[in-house]
């Protein structure tokens, strides 16, 4: 039976699903979101839910407590709201905050901003299966016995009857605390997405600027996911030179070097050479920078787009990030150089309130 | 007494135990409707918890909300309802399902406290007692209503009603404000005329009769109530929903849903009024009843572990239980032993006044007395001593507008009486009234906030401008004080303005100003 309680929290869950679309340019320039999330769910922090009444605020109000202290001695935060009279018994007036699953993220990101679903070429529907040993059985060939575990098992019959003496700790194993490891089938799909996050590091990025990259590549990443079965994402850094690093050290590094953008790019399409082949993969180029190429670097930046990336992947984006220094060149080159490209996507962000569109430009496309 | 007791699928044990509750109650003198416990899950229990105790009322997404929270915090260990009781006849409790024995005893004791409050106190009178079935009414209703135009059409002007839900006149049920008008009435129209009432005289001794400056007076008068009486509303309206509803521009649907908005606003008013004394009487007869007759030896750990837990305090809040069953106790106390009247008064002497004890022995009646008299604000002032404010610790706090925290401002017993009294006075709710329905003969709705030292939160007021103005369709206004300034915030459908008023500013007046009702 449907309870009725159930529609009330299915519109509640839409009400807010229909918020934070309203909202989402908003929470889509909000860095806080990214810092909140623990795997499976992201907490959002929805403070215009409530219903707006008449209501004292803060200033000037107070109450009535008991216990000791002194006079002047604080007692709490004036959070949102007041203490108030009643304890225990009224609902907070705290933040409200809603969890959300990434998946119903992406999917109010997909409809707040009509992205179109991905396409995925390759072997899609190819799905291999391996085995992986992640479960405990009863049963099973000694070899297999998992040892802590039934040690501790053991331990705990030993305790529970009374047969386990502190002085002596002789833990003795019987047939049924034996436990054993087993395994599981898991599918492996095929229709696999890399990728492949470049951004300058030369000294012209500030923090400013990488907590727009940062940002920016979240959302992409929360698409992507939504998209494919699995995502791989790998990180290469460059100013003259470039190399390949792991997440954290992607947003935080920072080097004073020239910039030579086709080190990147020649990078990027190593990796995808050695790894991941375009035949099985489906391969998204992104790139991030303020634009000021060392000159003489352009026309081999061009060529390397044109003949080994954007053959190979879905999509190459290009977002500029214009800092303090100004905003180079390098944007108004590939616009000259590639028209009409449809899996070319260029955006110039100039500020956290450029993501949104940037985003949209990005992954509007399909691909 | 079996024949009291409810067959509601309650199971053998826990009638039994009902059945032996009651009884001690009756032999207690509480005196209540009939009960029916119905024994629940949690998710069940967070279910009509969230509904407001009313498991047919109307759909709304707050209760979903609301059940969301209530679930969340069970299933993170955060929190956990233990009973809920329902005003009404028959009464309805709920228990969970899976409590200690000694909790369903602690729950069932306790309800036949609420249930005793509820039939007894005064400020109950005026509640629809079969408001169980009023709400599946109301719920039926508002269903029709979704299918005939729309949920979220439905929806969203509930919204708006829940916003205003705080603006009624909570002692209109006790107290006859005006006339009922009277259709049939056309004289106040032909009544143009500006004669005045003169007696009868001869000629020569008019002046004296009818002395020309009393005349005088008289058309004036006369003029300043006919003045009044183009007023709209004649008096500044407390009851805000009420004048929306006799005066909006609604449809059949719209009225019938702010009728019912309303009407349940009004049936929770005087649980908001009387939390203390409520929860204080209930408590103290869970834990007379439990002490003295209902507990097993082996539970006592148990039921001392659970109610301290009830009764215990933080710092920033008062809990309703804890003040009002001390309140009560002390009340028995000081009529047991004689403890009050001017000879008591009038003693200074702290010791004597400690071993005073005149063997009175009217506790308990008089507390039954106050039970039936009293709302929290008439109890409190009335009962709340220096000597019970020292000996429970209590503090009044204020917040500290630059650290943003509350901090504790005071061990005064009239400082912490009067910081207790605001917050209890319209439920800490700031008084707003209708004072012009037709503002600048423009049809502009114009509501005046009585502002006694604290200011509206200012970003929640303009949003629920918005929602009054959904319903009176045309600019409508607030006046109230910022800053110790008195400024006027309006929103005439598309935008927000906020500007100051006169320039004379406000002076916040004297706290002893503070109007209590």
């Amino acid at each position: 039976m449907v309870r009725k309680i159930e529609r009330d929290a299915n519109r509640f869950k839409q009400i807010v699903r229909g918020k934070i679309k309203a909202d989402l340019r908003k929470y889509i320039t909000h860095g806080e979101m990214i810092g909140k999330t623990g795997g499976e769910l992201v907490s959002i922090p929805l403070p215009q839910i409530q219903i707006p009444e008449f209501r004292y605020g803060s200033k000037n109000s107070g109450g009535v407590g008991q216990g000791p202290g002194d006079v002047g001695q604080p007692i709490g935060r004036s959070a949102d709201g007041e203490p108030g009279q009643g304890a225990g018994d009224s609902p907070g007036r705290h933040l409200l905050e809603v969890e959300l699953t990434m998946d119903e993220l992406a999917a109010i990101l997909g409809e707040g901003l009509a992205l179109p679903r991905i396409e995925p070429k390759g072997r899609a529907n190819i799905i291999e299966e391996k085995d992986k040993y992640t479960g405990i059985r009863q049963t099973g060939p000694e070899s297999l016995r998992h040892f802590k575990r039934t040690y501790k098992k053991a331990l705990k019959r030993q305790i529970a009857s009374n047969t386990y003496n502190p002085r002596d700790p002789l833990v003795i194993p019987v047939r049924e605390d034996k436990l054993y490891r087993s395994w599981n089938p898991i599918a492996l799909p095929h229709s696999n997405a890399v990728v492949l996050y470049l951004m300058d590091v030369s000294g012209s990025m500030t923090d400013d600027q990488k907590e727009i990259v940062r940002i920016e590549a979240f959302w992409i990443d929360t698409w992507l996911r939504s998209q494919y079965d699995g995502v791989t994402t790998r990180y290469i850094i460059h100013d003259a030179v470039a190399k390949e690093v792991d997440q954290h050290t992607f947003y935080h590094t920072r080097e004073s070097g020239g910039t030579r953008i086709s080190s990147a790019y020649n990078l990027a399409n190593k990796i995808i050479e050695a790894d991941h082949p375009p035949a099985d993969w489906n391969i998204y180029v992104l790139h991030f920078s303020d634009g000021d190429n060392w000159g003489e670097d352009n026309r081999q930046c061009i060529s390397l787009l044109r003949d080994q990336i954007l053959p190979k992947s879905n999509l190459f984006g290009y977002g500029q990030v214009e800092s303090p220094y100004g905003s180079g060149e390098f944007f108004r080159e590939l616009e000259e150089a590639f028209e009409n490209v449809p899996n070319l996507a260029l955006s110039e962000i100039r500020n956290k309130e450029g993501i949104y569109d940037s985003i949209k430009e990005f992954l509007g496309r399909g691909r | 007494m079996a024949n009291l007791v409810n067959s509601h699928n309650l199971p053998a044990d826990l009638r039994e135990l009902q059945v032996e509750i009651e009884g001690y109650a009756l032999e207690y003198g509480l005196d209540f409707y009939n009960t029916i416990f119905e024994v629940l899950d949690y998710d069940e229990l967070s279910e009509i918890a969230a509904l407001g105790g009313f498991p047919t009322r109307y759909p709304h997404w707050r209760f979903g909300m609301e059940y969301e929270q209530l679930s969340k915090g069970y299933r993170y260990g955060l929190q956990k309802i233990y009973e809920m009781v329902i005003n009404n006849d028959p009464c309805y409790a709920y228990l969970l399902r899976c409590n200690m024995r000694v909790d369903q005893k602690l729950v069932m004791a306790h309800v036949y406290g609420h249930n005793d409050f509820f039939k007894n106190n005064h400020w109950f009178s005026q509640t629809n007692r079969k408001m169980m079935d009023e709400t599946a009414n109301h719920g039926n209703r508002i269903r029709s209503y979704m299918e005939r135009f729309g949920e979220e059409i439905v929806e969203d002007f509930i919204d708006s009603c829940l916003s205003l839900e705080n603006l009624i006149d909570i002692h209109s049920m006790f107290i006859k404000r005006r006339d009922t008008p009277d259709r049939y009435n056309f004289e106040r129209d032909s009544e143009a005329d500006n004669g005045v009432h003169k007696f009868q005289s001869k000629d020569y001794m008019d002046s004296y009769v009818n002395p020309p400056s009393f005349l005088k007076e008289q058309v004036k008068k006369k003029e300043a109530e006919q003045q009044k009486s183009r007023q709209f509303p004649e008096n500044p309206e407390r009851d805000v929903l009420l004048f929306l509803l006799e005066n909006a521009p609604l449809n059949a649907w719209q009225r019938d849903v702010l009728d019912i908005v309303r009407q349940e606003a009004y049936y929770f008013t005087p649980q908001g009024q009387t939390k203390i004394m409520n929860e204080g009487w209930a408590s103290y007869w869970h834990s007379t009843m439990m002490t003295t007759r209902i507990l097993d030896a082996s539970e006592v750990v148990d039921y001392a572990d659970h109610h301290s837990g009830t009764m215990a305090t933080s710092p920033g809040s008062l809990n309703p239980y804890k003040l009002g069953i001390e309140l009560f106790r002390d009340i028995e106390d000081r009529w047991n032993k004689g403890q009050f009247g001017p000879e008591y008064d009038a003693c200074e002497n702290t010791e004597e006044r400690r071993r005073w004890d005149t063997k009175l022995g009217k506790g308990r009646a008089k507390i039954f007395e106050v039970r039936k008299i009293h709302n929290d604000i008439t109890f409190v002032d009335t009962f709340l001593t220096a000597d019970f404010c020292k000996r429970h610790n209590m503090f009044s706090f204020k917040h500290n507008d630059a650290q943003e925290t509350y901090e504790i401002e005071s061990r005064q017993f009239q400082q912490i009486k009067e910081r207790l009294l605001f917050g209890l006075t319209n439920f800490g709710q700031p008084i707003i009234r209708v004072t012009e329905g037709n503002y600048r003969n423009r049809s502009e709705l114009y509501l005046r906030h009585d502002h006694f030292g604290l200011d509206l939160k200012l970003d929640h007021a303009q949003d629920t401008l918005r929602h009054l103005n959904r319903l009176w369709t045309r600019p409508v206004h607030l006046e109230t004080v910022v800053d110790g300034r008195s400024t006027l915030l309006s929103f005439d459908g598309t935008d927000h303005t906020i500007r100051p008023l006169g320039g004379a500013s406000h002076e916040p007046p004297d706290p002893k100003d503070r109007r209590r009702n």
